[in-house]
């Protein structure tokens, strides 16, 4: 296939790069040896969180540099740690109303609504309206909409109130999951099961067992439809 | 979008769909499993080997770029260094920050130990990340422990290391409990049970999942206990040399800065090396589903000190890479997408086999439909069909959407929905299968050294069933943390020293080996390379 190349700016540079790459992977082509802003590279760490403007198109925009293509007179520059506020709590003693959010993240209730950080969000989630869900305590509501988030930064740096939007939605999240999601019983009926040494002779037997004995077992087992 | 032989392929699929539906494919019998991975799994190839000459697995074989790495010079050759003075002093130092590093770290910390990890990225730039699928637990009425056990030594080829694979089984219910109760959000129905599907090779539905998310949801949770906890995490700093003490025990480990280069010295009674995978190494030029990382650092700084890898010759290529666009090129298509009934189909729109085989199976039969065209033509080579529109037409509208937001999302930033249409995959190097070899303490025959997650060699035998490796970092993680927990406390570190990298420098020369690598590799380069093909370069 015939390689077009196209112009990029990195960080104001021109570099010409083929058009079929990435941002991360133009910047790789282009002589860069990633330290910084280089993780799993499809889209699941937030390392790579970058800026970038189109020549002639007013508005920044924002991504991920390794699930991005790159287009012709792209200026870029990469966001690869921005400052966000983690405070520190114990999970075992912590409140699940909204008294947690405002001992910890009181910042949030400045919020004015912008909507910046929605328009911003590289995963196309609604951040701003998460952190409405953690100033009322709604934290089920407050996980579910925040759960696709990469932790990526870049609506804490559109935002005028100093949020770390990432971080308040752990902490949602991990009270919903410890707290507010129901118990799995079946869960810990088998824990205390094996804790009580149910299986321990079960699995003593197959460990003694010939590997002949062990493939008949297990090319004739029963699979669950 | 799609090329006109995608588009004509595209329209056999869709023809058979309905009536594929209706019929589960045969499953395979041992013995055409036999024959199909002789003649097309990688791990087959010899000539992608080559044999040890020297160090603890002297003779035995291992993938060529590996080999390369095992038996390269030290990068602290010519440095001199003084160990008299560390930088840091600890009583556990955590090599590595993804889930079983962090799951160690925990609960040494726990365990009332002075804990530091470093990490030559940050903290959850790990494969842990990247684990989409799921985990797997015998927490429901009709499984066992047993039977998981079973299942996984099947899938492993009954190579896994009994002591290992039944501290794997035994404790996965307690360890999903664990991370449930540090807040981890498992998909669950109204009543609190959890939603449990097939995994390939399973024989009971035990995967637990969080979405499409389920690593990163656990790796964001470890991640904020160990903030919480206030264990230190010295960031963009790769261990570069274990340390041992004048008996010859572990005891700490030559640091660098990635930025500033600058060499630090960190003294630890115990050491837990949890470097995970080496998907970066790109064996046989394949692409990886692997983070930026992974490249068998750890494998490397344990060999030089001694101690004995294990199936170190076998690796998992994942049956579901991306083929195509090729922007995504060998990212990771979770197997889930096959859990859910999406099944595999080639260029003319036939199922290629049963969705559920395991993944050694799954990517042998890849292989094999498109050495004989029977692929769809790629940019960057073949492919076959995923049937994805499958998983609505089954579990009806909206569900692709809910239990793979992360795959969608994917795939719609280059206009494919995946609800639509079928995805083009072929497989992609994702596992290490091998690795150091530990006790049931998680020890290496070098004392004070420990493993945990996926450096550890014999597990998973031969081949890892899915699942079970988001589930090997949480248990050997929490072990291998207890178990310094215990250990510190009896330790006396005796002087430092760096003898055995010297002796392993010499052994190097006396061998004749002649190369310019120096190990452990840190980082692959791919500076000045147009696509994922020609990256496979050392």
């Amino acid at each position: 296939m015939e390689e077009k190349m196209i112009d990029v700016f990195l960080f104001g540079k021109k570099y010409s790069v083929p058009s079929n790459l990435t941002i991360m992977g133009a910047m790789e082509y282009s002589g860069y040896q990633l330290v910084r802003g280089c993780g799993c590279r499809c889209g699941f760490c937030g390392a790579c969180a970058t800026l970038y403007r189109i020549k002639g198109d007013k508005e920044l925009k924002t991504c991920l540099a390794c699930q991005t293509q790159v287009q012709e007179n792209m200026y870029i520059a990469t966001l690869p740690n921005f400052p966000l506020v983690k405070e520190v709590y114990d999970i075992n003693t912590v409140s699940t109303n909204e008294q947690v959010m405002m001992q910890l993240y009181p910042e949030i209730y400045s919020c004015i609504g912008c909507n910046a950080c929605t328009k911003s969000c590289t995963q196309g989630i609604n951040p701003m309206q998460y952190i409405a869900y953690a100033q009322r305590g709604e934290f089920e509501k407050c996980a579910e909409e925040s759960f696709d988030c990469v932790m990526c930064g870049v609506c804490s740096s559109r935002c005028p109130a100093g949020i770390s939007h990432a971080q308040v939605g752990v902490l949602a999240r991990r009270i919903t999951g410890k707290y507010l999601a129901p118990e799995s019983v079946h869960l810990t009926n088998r824990v205390q099961e094996i804790e009580n040494g149910d299986f321990t002779e079960l699995i003593e037997k197959l460990m003694q067992k010939p590997v002949e004995e062990l493939q008949e077992l297990y090319n004739t087992r029963e699979i669950e439809k | 979008m799609f090329t006109p032989e995608m588009l004509e392929s595209v329209k056999k699929v869709e023809a058979t769909r309905a009536e594929r539906m209706g019929v589960e494919p045969r499953r395979m019998t041992a013995d055409e499993k036999d024959v199909l991975l002789k003649q097309y799994h990688p791990d087959y190839r010899e000539n992608e080997f080559v044999q040890l000459q020297m160090g603890p697995n002297k003779g035995g074989k291992v993938p060529t770029e590996l080999g390369a790495l095992l038996q390269a010079h030290s990068r602290i050759k010519d440095a001199s260094l003084d160990l008299s003075n560390p930088d840091y002093d600890v009583d556990v130092l955590v090599i590595g920050a993804g889930g079983a590093g962090s799951s160690a770290a925990i609960e040494a910390n726990e365990g009332g130990a002075n804990v530091m990890m470093v990490t030559k990225l940050r903290i959850g730039d790990a494969n842990t990340m990247m684990a989409e699928g799921g985990i797997q637990a015998a927490d429901k009425e009709n499984d066992s422990p047993a039977t998981h056990y079973l299942d996984a030594l099947g899938g492993g080829h009954f190579a896994n290391k009994p002591e290992l694979l039944s501290k794997l089984v035994s404790e996965a219910p307690s360890a999903i409990k664990w991370l449930n109760e540090l807040g981890v959000m498992f998909d669950k129905d109204k009543d609190g049970t959890m939603i449990t599907t097939h995994g390939g090779g399973t024989s009971r539905k035990r995967m637990h999942a969080c979405a499409d998310y389920s690593g990163a949801e656990i790796m964001r949770v470890l991640r904020d206990e160990v903030i919480n906890r206030q264990i230190p995490v010295v960031d963009f700093t790769s261990a570069i040399e274990i340390i041992k003490d004048s008996e010859g025990k572990a005891a700490g480990a030559v640091l660098m800065n990635m930025e500033t280069k600058e060499l630090l010295i960190a003294k630890a009674k115990t050491v837990i090396i949890a470097t995970g995978g080496a998907g970066r190494l790109h064996y046989q030029g394949f692409p990886t589903s692997n983070h930026y990382g992974a490249t068998a650092d750890g494998l490397v700084l344990a060999y030089r000190a001694g101690a004995e890898l294990l199936y170190q010759d076998t690796l998992q290529y994942h049956p579901t890479g991306v083929a195509f666009p090729e922007q995504i090129f060998g990212a990771l298509v979770t197997e889930k997408v096959r859990s859910m009934g999406a099944m595999l189909v080639n260029e003319a729109g036939e199922a290629v086999m049963h969705p559920l085989e395991t993944r050694d199976v799954s990517a042998a039969s890849i292989i094999r439909e498109c050495a004989n065209e029977k692929g769809v033509t790629t940019p960057l080579g073949k492919g076959i069909w995923l049937d994805t529109p499958m998983i609505d037409a089954i579990h009806g509208e909206g569900t692709l959407e809910k239990r793979l937001p992360g795959m969608l999302r994917m795939y719609l930033k280059y206009d494919i929905d995946m609800r639509e249409v079928p995805i083009l995959i072929y497989p992609t190097l994702h596992y290490q299968n091998g690795g150091i070899q530990i006790g049931a303490d998680c020890q290496t025959s070098v004392e004070n050294l420990f493993v945990a997650g996926e450096a550890v060699g014999g597990i998973h035998g031969r081949n890892r069933l899915m699942g079970n490796s988001l589930l090997d970092i949480i248990v050997f993680g929490r072990d291998a943390g207890k178990e310094v927990a215990k250990k510190f406390k009896d330790v006396q570190v005796k002087d430092l020293t760096l003898d055995h990298v010297n002796k392993f420098e010499k052994e190097l020369e006396d061998t004749g080996i002649k190369t310019d690598l120096v190990s452990p590799k840190l980082l692959p380069d791919y500076r000045r390379k147009a696509n994922y093909l020609n990256q496979a370069v050392l």
